[in-house]
């Protein structure tokens, strides 16, 4: 309890920081917003022809309430009541009334009829105008992630107005990617409006762009150019023959990185399944593989694990970013204590009965799980995210690593090998694999066998607590949660070859990769229908599996 | 007494009393609950309700069932934790029979094609469902399918010599996938739903009493035919020949038999009595869906041999029958209590009574096949014995 | 270790007899097996005469069990050919055709069927049809009958018979697997340490027992007992790291300057 205080007066102040330097940057300045204020006030009297200038005097007052007094206007949602000239957003609702409220401060007004306001009058040229300064907006902003997104929707929907916005832009942009976007918006524009050569220049520049707007537009412009050729009805002129043929180069070259990224994707994907299927496994590697026991109740470990997140971040509603930390020792401790007692209690006394065994921990999950039903419901419980745990890395539009998949693949194999240097380099693990391999021998040269198996078990079952953890970032948790996973880990271990340490890790991560690639073509079901079958397969041609112990003691 | 039991003769005595005994047993209580049910009314002291007559329907498929799960496992060492896919085979069977009696009395009216594939707009029923009408053919895939089953998982993985903890494991995901691929719309067994709404078999109305008490005493026969078919096996040099399988498999080959063979032939009967119990439960329960390949179903049977002792086969239905018993008045008076006592049966047996329930009846009426062994308790194969016995020759630990 | 058993063509008719009319039963010609790089056995040759009573011995790891296995199709070698007589090739049988075509093995630790009763052991391992049909309508004959009891007084287990096999005590259990063996009928009797805990005399019987089985059968004993092999043994062969390092009378062995070095110098000092 002390150490924990500890830990908590030494976490605190960081978060406060954090809270602190967060809140500095919604500080709003006042200034734009008078102007803002002033300008509207000449909204309902500015006739149509001076409507442009306004509207660029009130662009420029980069007020945040901008975008969206030039979004209401452009819908022609904008009126003014007319007593009083407050400029309003008005929507008309059921009762054929409006619902009315303040377009500066978002206040509501209630209900008016309609002859109590009037509509602000736009037309499609103000519009066009009104775009182009919103995208220019965006475009100029400091923060670059906001620019670069600006880009992205004008490549999503482009218009004419900030298209022209943007040629100037380009030449003042000093971040790379920016600039390297904006160059795709234009020739993506120039491949839409301009000659011929001008195309073909775009197509050149455009040829290795992964933006997925860039391949519509070819794709549309291949489109249209074949319909054209279909309606001239005569032989192509040598400028559509080139531009055709550009054109199919550049998406095919499209499509072919396309693919590359897609394969690249998939294999990530596959890459954290397999480090789930790693952790749930490699607790078992130790208990089954190493020690021969087969612990049933292994799936109820890492669901112990995962309530232990759940409790912690109950316990700790403030400290939700440093939870997963947290809970990373609090649920190997727990779920290793109970292993322990699990080991000590049942499993040591049906030592060389592996089907008793078997049959006596599938109890004792069962136990568990009704415990969890009982003490927390049998609802799932929701476990929420940290922050860091969100978001992605982006490597290129089409592909992108998730972080918290990125987390759990780095946080596996941390795990893998940290399990290894215990086995390989402790005297802990030495005095494992000493009783795993000769118990008698082992206990011969005075190791307390009794005392390394339960501490090998409740190794193993700390590592399915701290599996749990991860898997309560990923799946519900609930009393079901390891059910889920003890046949796959299983066969996972069974499947690299029983006691062998990278065996588990080549299968499961071969296995998850398996799973993903299939997964687009069968469905996800039949996929996890597909991989059991075949590891069933597999096991019956080699029942040692991948990677097997042989030797004259392995019969 | 004792040199009379233990000569050939004697034996064969015990052996034909055990047997009569529990077909006797069986009957006579078959004979009971019927006339009871039939010749009192409600409210007499003596009547047996028809809720009663259903629950114990169910029982007897149970206690059917635990037979099949004995007979590999009991006698041959064989641990099945997929008996379920068996028993929900044989179920299916049987649903898709009673689903197309349901002719155009279904929701949809439709005269071909039973509700769900309606409901999925398919125009016409997948192959496997044609002759699904034909209660022969039905009854026969009762024992092909479970059967086929059985005969390709046992050939694969008795050939391969995959056994002990391995083979349970791989069962169990065999099951796993069954009852995904059985939760697939696609797959043409009503999905999540599975198959149910039926209206009658063989003309009979389920919904009346009379049909519950004809598929009581029908359940009750095949229990009494599995039981003797089973004896049969067990007592013959068959049974001695799994039995020797089940202690020393190794050792068994290298008297000449080909054991495979021999798993493969025993699982297979064993998978046809499991399916034969599921036909039987299906039209008394109503229905029939992925669930029952359920890995946790499968491995509560193994619990009900365990329960009542293995390698004797009245064990097996002693255990079915008690534990679902228990299951039943569980899960009325306290739900969520029943995981907790089914978890603790599953620990306290194995911990505390190896043998079950026959273990602790005396040892002349338990002589079926099994011997007093100084409590040696069958594992799965003799390596394991050695290094148990090896544990027991040193003391010093044991402390 | 997966080989598809189809079993040799040969052995289609029950009972087939292996060719012995160069007077071997027992090939073994250049077979070695290797575990993770260790060579069990190394360019082993061995041929045992029809009728002939041969004695095994060398050191722990020598090979001798492994020879067995290979032997009885318990392990496969990664080279070499091994035939009983000249036409049956053994490398082509799985463990149970091997048992049948008449080669029976008696194991180091005895394995004996421990649920079963001695009568049942003896019943299983009695020569016949192995098959699962004749198992499920199997009735014993009187003439089986009489056999089961011929073995059980040789074995001295006639008051036992109706006891289960593991309440035997070690020594029983040894007697007991011998009796499957001479039930069996084999044309070849693998022998793998049958004295050990077994009294002085019941050395004696095992003695008298396994020289009256040569002749009919042919007989390999692998023991460690170097007094038992003396007063049993006509030839001997001495393996060495997986191969054969002599082979000759006891006396010549003894005389070997090579055996003397290898093995029977760790026995003398």
């Amino acid at each position: 309890m002390r150490l924990l205080s500890k830990l908590l007066s030494t976490l605190l102040p960081i978060f406060a920081v954090c809270l602190l330097s967060f809140g500095s940057f919604a500080n709003t300045p006042t200034e734009s917003q008078d102007q803002l204020t002033e300008l509207m006030t000449q909204l309902p009297t500015t006739k149509l022809k001076q409507m442009p200038a306004l509207i660029t005097a009130i662009a420029e007052t980069k007020a945040p309430e901008v975008r969206s007094i030039f979004t209401t206007l452009m819908n022609g949602d904008l009126y003014y009541v007319k007593s009083g000239k407050t400029i309003v957003k008005a929507q008309k609702n059921l009762s054929k009334n409006y619902d009315v409220s303040n377009i500066l401060t978002g206040e509501s007004l209630g209900e008016m009829k309609k002859n109590k306001i009037k509509k602000i009058r736009t037309n499609n040229a103000l519009r066009g105008k009104m775009r182009g300064l919103l995208a220019q907006i965006d475009l100029t902003d400091a923060n670059e992630d906001i620019r670069l997104q600006a880009v992205k929707q004008l490549l999503d929907k482009p218009n004419t107005a900030s298209i022209t916005a943007l040629a100037t832009l380009v030449n003042t942009e000093k971040d790379e990617d920016v600039k390297e976007l904006m160059h795709v918006a234009l020739s993506v524009n120039s491949l839409k409006t301009g000659m011929i050569t001008e195309q073909l220049g775009a197509i050149e520049n455009l040829k290795g762009s992964l933006e997925p707007s860039v391949r519509n537009m070819m794709i549309k412009k291949l489109d249209d150019l074949t319909q054209q050729l279909a309606q001239q009805g005569t032989v192509k002129t040598a400028d559509q023959a080139a531009l055709a043929k550009a054109l199919t180069l550049a998406i095919d070259k499209i499509d072919e990185r396309r693919n590359i990224f897609e394969i690249i994707e998939n294999l990530f994907f596959g890459l954290s399944l397999g480090s789930v299927f790693l952790l749930a496994a490699i607790g078992l590697t130790i208990t089954f593989g190493v020690m021969g026991v087969i612990n049933m109740a292994h799936g109820e470990m890492m669901m112990l694990g995962a309530y232990t997140t759940y409790v912690i971040q109950q316990a700790f509603p403030g400290l939700i970013e440093y939870s997963l930390l947290m809970a990373i020792p609090a649920a190997f401790l727990v779920s290793g204590l109970v292993g322990v007692l699990i080991e000590r209690g049942v499993i040591r006394h049906l030592k060389g009965r592996p089907l008793e065994t078997l049959l006596a921990t599938f109890g004792i999950s069962l136990i568990l799980q009704q415990l969890v039903r009982t003490i927390f419901s049998p609802l799932n419980r929701q476990v929420s995210s940290p922050e860091w745990m969100s978001g992605s890395l982006e490597i290129n539009p089409v592909f992108a690593l998730t972080y918290n998949r990125l987390y759990i693949i780095i946080f596996s194999l941390m795990v893998f090998f940290a399990l290894m240097l215990i086995l390989k380099k402790t005297s802990l693990g030495l005095h494992v694999r000493a009783v795993s391999q000769d118990r008698d021998m082992a206990r011969a040269l005075s190791i307390k066998s009794n005392w390394v198996d339960a501490i090998t078990f409740g190794l193993g079952s700390g590592i399915a607590g701290v599996a749990g953890v991860v898997l309560s970032q990923l799946t519900n948790v609930g009393p079901n949660l390891g059910q889920a996973y003890i046949i796959d880990s299983f066969l996972v271990v069974v499947f690299g070859g029983v006691g062998n340490l990278w065996g588990t890790l080549v299968a499961a991560m071969s296995l998850g990769t398996i799973n993903k690639f299939l997964e687009p073509l069968t469905g996800s079901v039949l996929a996890n229908i597909i991989v059991l079958v075949g590891l069933v397969l597999f096991i019956q041609k080699r029942p040692k599996g991948l990677f097997p112990q042989k030797g004259r003691s392995a019969d | 007494m004792s040199t009379f039991i233990q000569s050939p003769f004697g034996q064969k005595i015990q052996k034909l009393s055990s047997l009569h005994f529990v077909i006797g047993c069986l009957l006579i209580s078959t004979l009971y609950a019927t006339v009871c049910n039939l010749a009192f009314t409600e409210g007499s002291f003596l009547h047996v309700s028809d809720y009663t007559i259903s629950l114990f329907g169910k029982y007897l498929c149970y206690a059917l069932l635990a037979l099949a799960v004995d007979l590999v496992w009991g006698y041959c060492g064989i641990l099945s934790l997929g008996h379920g896919a068996f028993f929900a085979l044989g179920g299916y069977a049987m649903g898709m029979y009673l689903m197309r009696q349901i002719g155009d009395r279904g929701v949809y009216g439709n005269p071909d094609l039973p509700d769900f594939m309606v409901f999925l707009n398919w125009s016409e029923m997948p192959w496997y469902w044609a002759g699904s009408d034909n209660i022969l053919w039905m009854v026969a895939m009762v024992f092909i399918g479970p059967g086929l089953l059985a005969y390709v998982f046992g050939n694969l993985a008795f050939r391969s010599r995959v056994s002990g903890v391995y083979l349970s494991i791989m069962t169990q995901a065999v099951t796993y996938a069954l009852m995904l691929a059985f939760f697939r719309n696609e797959m043409g067994f009503g999905g999540n739903n599975g198959l149910t709404d039926f209206k009658e078999i063989f003309g009979l109305s389920l919904q009346n009493p009379s049909t519950k008490l004809v598929l009581f005493v029908a359940t009750s026969v095949a229990l009494c035919i599995g039981y003797i078919i089973s004896h049969y096996i067990v007592s013959s040099k068959m049974g001695r020949v799994v039995t020797a399988i089940r202690d020393a498999e190794s050792r068994t080959r290298f008297v000449g038999f080909k054991t495979e063979h021999y798993k493969v032939w025993i699982f297979v009967v064993s998978a046809m009595l499991a399916g034969v119990a599921g036909a039987l439960y299906v039209p008394q329960v109503g229905i029939i869906n992925p669930g029952e390949f359920s890995p946790l179903n499968s491995i509560e049977m193994v619990i009900w041999v365990a329960i009542g002792g293995r390698g004797t086969l009245y064990g097996a239905i002693i255990g079915a029958v008690l534990v679902s018993y228990a299951k039943t008045r569980f899960t009325a008076i306290m739900p969520e209590a029943w995981l907790f006592a089914l978890g603790g049966l599953f620990v306290l047996s194995t911990l505390l009574l190896p043998k079950g329930i026959a273990g602790m009846l005396p040892a002349s009426w338990a002589k079926g096949s099994e011997k007093e062994n100084d409590g040696i308790e069958p594992s799965d194969n003799y390596e394991n014995k050695r290094s148990e016995s090896n544990n027991i020759s040193n003391p010093a630990e044991a402390k | 270790m997966v080989v598809d058993k189809k079993g040799s063509p040969l052995l289609a008719e029950q009972n087939i007899k292996p060719d012995t009319r160069h007077g071997v039963i027992l090939y073994v010609e250049d077979v070695s097996v290797s575990f993770d790089g260790f060579k069990a056995l190394n360019d082993l040759n061995l041929y045992i005469n029809d009728g002939e009573l041969r004695c095994l011995i060398g050191a722990n790891g020598a090979g001798k069990t492994t020879l067995m296995d290979v032997i009885t199709g318990k392990t496969r070698p990664d080279f070499g050919k091994v035939s009983f007589g000249q036409q049956v090739d053994l490398l082509q049988l799985s463990e149970s055709e091997i048992a049948r075509a008449g080669i029976g093995r008696k194991f180091q630790q005895p394995t004996v069927f421990e649920e079963l009763t001695v009568f049942e052991n003896i019943e299983l391992s009695l020569k016949g049809d192995k098959g699962i049909i004749t198992s499920l309508f199997h009735k014993l004959s009187s003439e089986q009958k009489d056999r089961i009891a011929d073995v059980l007084h040789t074995i001295g287990l006639a008051k036992e018979c109706y006891y289960a096999a593991g309440r035997l005590s070690h020594g029983q259990k040894q007697w007991l697997e011998i009796g499957m063996l001479l039930a069996a009928e084999p044309r070849v009797l693998l022998v793998d340490e049958p004295v050990a805990g077994m009294t002085a005399q019941e050395t004696e019987r095992t003695a008298e027992l396994l020289t009256s089985l040569a002749g009919e059968h042919s007989v390999i004993v692998v023991e460690h007992d170097m007094a038992f092999v003396r007063s049993i043994a006509r030839k001997v062969t001495v393996l060495h790291q997986g191969s054969v390092l002599a082979e000759g009378s006891m006396s010549e062995i003894q005389s070997n300057p090579d055996v003397i070095q290898v093995y029977l110098g760790e026995d003398q000092g």
